[in-house]
């Protein structure tokens, strides 16, 4: 009678064990995922050179497609007639137009230099980790210097 | 892989109308450097010739397309709300369809036919 009453007491100890270590195991399961980040926190992340490369041409491509309807603005006035012809040259001169050809010359400038490089690594060509940094370095200081030197043009 | 295969063929419009920016852009660029634009007048006829005119277009068409991808892109990555993702694809294809529309309207005023 013992023997089949303490394997009894050991069956229902086995199935409380499965069930606490089930429960335990879902828990912290949900745990850990809740701590998981879901989307990438843009602060916490250091980027390699490359990565500063590529998330500068989406920032700047950003910065191209806000200007989009200013240009087709400017385009459209520009071929009307004599008039808005020449009040556009005298408005791209005023501080505001300005400020938005410097912005542009940095976001166009790394933008296409960008693109080249993702486009010459597409077809194979500078693909190795040593070249493709040095093409990032390039591209990052050459957008930079765009900007100076098209920025001292249209301030001083 | 799959030229049928989904983003395949917007993956491949993207880079081409990249390409075709580059190259308008320069053409442009050494056109205008060479040619003795001043005034409206030689201003407005760079673009009246039906060749330059339609090529104008496609450059236009070209900006817009290659934006809806980038954006969409962008959208995908940094939108995890589904229809807040969803709305915003909409408000922007709905504004780059407008902006096709206006531009096509500026350069058909232009043209010479």
């Amino acid at each position: 009678m013992d023997a089949i009453r303490n394997e009894r007491v050991l069956i229902l100890v086995t199935v409380f064990n499965w069930t606490y270590d089930a429960i335990e195991t879902t828990l912290k399961a949900m745990i850990t995922k809740q701590k998981r980040p879901k989307f990438l926190n843009l602060l916490r992340i250091h980027l390699p050179v490359t990565g500063v490369n590529s998330f500068a041409h989406r920032v700047s491509g950003a910065l191209l497609f806000l200007a989009i309807p200013v240009f087709i603005y400017g385009f459209s006035l520009s071929v009307k007639d004599a008039t808005s012809f020449n009040a556009l040259l005298v408005d791209l001169k005023t501080v505001p137009y300005k400020l938005l050809f410097t912005v542009l010359a940095w976001a166009l400038g790394h933008h296409l230099l960008a693109g080249v490089r993702f486009l010459l690594h597409e077809i194979e060509i500078g693909t190795s980790l040593s070249a493709s940094k040095i093409a990032s370095w390039l591209v990052n200081i050459l957008g930079v210097i765009i900007f100076l030197v098209v920025g001292s043009c249209i301030w001083l | 892989m799959s030229w049928r295969a989904q983003g395949m063929r917007t993956w491949l419009l993207q880079r081409l109308t990249a390409v075709y920016l580059l190259l308008y852009g320069i053409f442009f660029g050494i056109y205008i450097s060479l040619s003795s634009v001043q005034d409206f007048e030689s201003w407005r006829a760079l673009f009246t010739h039906p060749i330059s005119n339609i090529a104008t277009a496609v450059f236009f068409y070209s900006i817009l397309y290659h934006a809806w991808v980038g954006i969409r892109d962008i959208l995908i990555d940094y939108v995890p709300v589904a229809y807040l993702r969803f709305f915003l694809w909409v408000g922007m294809t709905f504004s780059l369809a407008v902006l096709a529309a206006w531009v096509s309207m500026i350069l058909f005023n232009v043209v010479n036919l």
